[in-house]
């Protein structure tokens, strides 16, 4: 299901942290990780890192399932925090590039992986070995940010509001998921920066509104499979709508 | 791919389909992602603009107030009135006017709709276009102008313009002066007095320029005096009636003075006895004996005023018979000695006079000339002062005339413009009629006689202007021919009016609501 919370008031929840099926990087400050620890951590390891000094991790970073690639900013302390916190499953690699805000630049899920068309190839190489997924060099909308404009799960994908219907079909071929174009937090078409989502769990800003949340619980395949809390979820969202 | 040109095919291509973020209802995606509704329901970008304003209308006059002082007149659904209305509203610029327009109210209903159409920028880069009306109520006002035509105490300083002179010469030059610069334009009215004229005004300042005009213009001394009406004592303000007394000097063109011995001797010692060649703002005197030339200010005037010695009602007709210049000349005055004999005296008896002239230049032997008898004059002793025991000339000679025509049947082909001036309530004397009207003749005939005079005032041209010269010129043709030649060379002098010099009259309806308040 769809939570909606806050990072320390703002609304872009995709800037500051990162999920994945294996784990969660949560920026540090404050009361941020309440949320996420409270639906997250009886499943997976919430981690509480910082990039560089820096709070945006979401948008610095990229990751699955397999692997976690960091930017070269990263100091080797945060590296090591990250390693010995994370399950040993995962691999996590430092990536030599001038496009360092990876979590911009690349979109994935565990099998398959959207790129900046400008990245280099020994990147691409060094994402399609970590994280072992297939990786295309696509734009989204006419933008070449796709991880800000699309947010990638296993089950589903959404994408920016002004995505033609042929690209969306195009994707949605690469990527072998069904797409769908929307919004979150209230008509912002910046997905990646809005919202962060697995195979279960997705976290929206607080002004998403209810059609949106069900747009992406839909699109992600997120309502809980008992039916009474599909009852209470959906009674929420009509309260939500009035 | 075949299946998905077939939907393609079918559906229409601009399908950027997004469900709005608030209702759900699929929409092409826009800045904003939200219906048109939603935005409708959230934004108002009329938020700023007043839904209700008054507006002043004056019914006296049909005008409406544009803030702060200015009247605009305006019918109803005009657009005129529509730049007002839209002017008043407040918050108009931050906001895109797209299209205005009245919308229909009973005319008693003091009230005026106004439909407008806006658009704004809402969220980030979404345009909305909003429709909406704005109600104008009507107050009635008395706009300034009415209040003071119906309070009929419209003045708050008042110009009295004197001069003490048996003759009206002056002051039909000063109103020609002031209709050219029209310098009467911000007074209120204009009323006629003996010995002069008051003009009324609103403003002091407005009275202050134009007595500033009049000394510019000619000479002239003022006192200034004022009356308190209220007094506001909580404000300090007080509220007064300022009364100018302009006196104009008494001295006028062809008129002999015989100046004190302290003026004369200030001006460069000139000869006691003078003759006033002009008059500006300056008197301006020239010895007929000397030549000598000199200005006499209104200021040196005051200090020691004294009147002319005689005036132009007292020229009487001689005949010149014999001119000799003598040498100096000084401009366009030549000295000479004259030989002269009244025409009354013609055939009568043989009395000559010899007398020195500054006009040397402009006689010949057989002219007729306009001159002062002063062996015939009565003077104070007291006038004659500074002529310590000297005599005066016998003969003062001003100026050249033509034999009598008979005026009245020429009609002139210009006209002047005159002053609309109040007359004086008060028994009018026929007498009084009649010589003013006489001073008028004489003041147009001076006109056509003066081209220095005629450049400083605007002459209008009679509508048939050209037949009336033609008729003139036969007339002029056939009375030489009586004349037998007696007019000969003096045609070209005499400075008729050339057709060039003339304005044209445009009929202005001189309306009340010319300027501003």
């Amino acid at each position: 299901m769809a939570v909606r919370t806050q990072f320390e008031n703002s609304n872009e929840i995709g800037v500051f942290s990162k999920l994945t099926n294996a784990y969660c990087l949560v920026a540090t400050g404050g009361r941020n990780m309440a949320a996420f620890e409270k639906e997250l951590s009886d499943h997976i390891p919430v981690v509480n890192t910082s990039i560089a000094g820096c709070r945006i991790i979401g948008r610095l970073t990229v990751g699955n399932r397999k692997g976690l690639l960091l930017p070269n900013t990263a100091t080797d302390q945060e590296m090591l925090h990250i390693r010995n916190s994370l399950p040993d499953s995962v691999v996590v690699q430092r990536v030599e590039e001038r496009l360092s805000a990876l979590g911009n630049c690349v979109v994935a899920n565990d099998y398959v992986a959207l790129i900046h068309p400008d990245l280099d190839r020994e990147t691409e190489e060094i994402i399609a070995d970590t994280l072992g997924v297939e990786v295309f060099r696509q734009t989204v909308a006419g933008q070449v940010l796709v991880g800000s404009y699309c947010s990638l799960s296993n089950q589903g994908g959404l994408v920016h509001p002004l995505t033609p219907v042929q690209e969306q079909d195009e994707l949605s071929s690469l990527l072998q998921v069904p797409l769908v174009a929307g919004t979150v937090n209230r008509g912002s078409g910046v997905i990646g920066a809005g919202l962060v989502v697995n195979d279960w769990a997705a976290f929206v800003g607080l002004d998403t509104t209810a059609t949106e949340i069900s747009v992406i619980e839909n699109i992600f395949k997120l309502s809980g499979a008992q039916p009474q809390t599909i009852v209470t979820e959906m009674r929420n969202s009509l309260i939500d709508t009035l | 791919m075949m299946n998905a040109q077939e939907y393609f095919a079918n559906q229409e291509p601009a399908a950027l389909m997004v469900l709005c973020c608030i209702c759900g209802t699929a929409i092409p995606a826009n800045p904003s992602n939200m219906c048109v509704n939603c935005i409708r329901s959230q934004v108002d970008i009329t938020e700023g603009i007043p839904k209700q304003l008054t507006v002043q209308w004056c019914r006296g006059c049909n005008r409406y107030l544009q803030p702060p002082a200015h009247w605009v007149p305006a019918e109803l659904e005009s657009r005129e009135l529509l730049t007002l209305c839209i002017k008043r509203i407040k918050g108009l610029n931050k906001v895109k006017l797209v299209d205005a327009g009245f919308v229909w109210t009973e005319p008693h209903s003091r009230r005026i709709k106004v439909k407008l159409t806006v658009q704004n920028e809402v969220f980030n880069g979404t345009i909305l276009q909003q429709i909406f009306i704005v109600e104008f109520v009507v107050q009635t006002q008395m706009c300034d102008k009415c209040t003071r035509r119906e309070a009929k105490d419209t003045w708050s300083a008042v110009a009295q313009v004197r001069q003490k002179v048996d003759h009206k010469r002056t002051f039909f030059y000063l109103e020609q002066l002031i209709l050219k610069h029209n310098a009467h334009s911000q007074a209120v009215g204009v009323k006629s007095r003996p010995d002069g004229l008051d003009f009324f005004f609103a403003n002091k300042s407005h009275c202050l320029k134009f007595i500033e005009f009049l000394q510019n213009v000619v000479a002239l001394r003022t006192k200034s005096s004022e009356q308190l009406i209220s007094q506001d004592d909580n404000n300090n303000t007080y509220n007064y009636k300022f009364t100018f007394s302009v006196e104009i000097v008494p001295l006028c063109r062809d008129d002999v003075l015989c100046l004190p011995m302290k003026t004369g001797a200030a001006l460069g010692n000139i000869g006691p006895v003078v003759v006033v060649y002009k008059v500006s703002n300056l008197i301006h005197v020239i010895d007929p004996f000397t030549l000598n030339v000199q200005e006499l200010s209104s200021h040196r005037y005051y200090n020691d005023p004294f009147r002319a010695l005689a005036s132009a009602k007292q020229l009487i007709r001689y005949t010149i018979l014999d001119v000799i210049p003598v040498g100096p000349t000084r401009g366009k005055f030549i000295l000479a000695d004259v030989q002269l004999a009244r025409d009354s005296d013609f055939g009568m008896n043989d009395t000559i006079f010899t007398t020195r002239t500054h006009l040397g230049n402009i006689f010949q032997p057989g002219d007729n000339a306009l001159g002062y008898d002063l062996s015939t004059a009565n003077f104070n002793e007291a006038d004659l002062a500074a002529l310590k025991g000297r005599g005066l000339p016998d003969v003062l000679l001003l100026r050249k005339v033509y034999p009598e025509r008979k005026r009245k049947e020429r009609k002139r082909h210009w006209r002047l413009r005159k002053l609309t001036v109040e007359e004086d309530d008060g028994p009018v004397r026929r007498m009084d009629v009649e010589r003013e009207a006489h001073d008028y003749e004489t003041f147009l005939e001076e006109i056509e006689e003066d081209k220095d005079m005629r450049s400083k005032i605007n002459l209008y041209r009679e509508p048939d202007a050209e037949q009336i010269m033609q008729r003139n010129k036969e007339e002029k043709a056939a009375q030489s021919m009586l004349d037998e030649g007696a007019d000969d060379g003096d045609d070209d002098d005499e400075g008729d009016v050339g057709l060039e010099e003339l304005l044209d009259d445009v009929d202005i309806n001189q309306d009340e609501y010319d300027e501003d308040d």
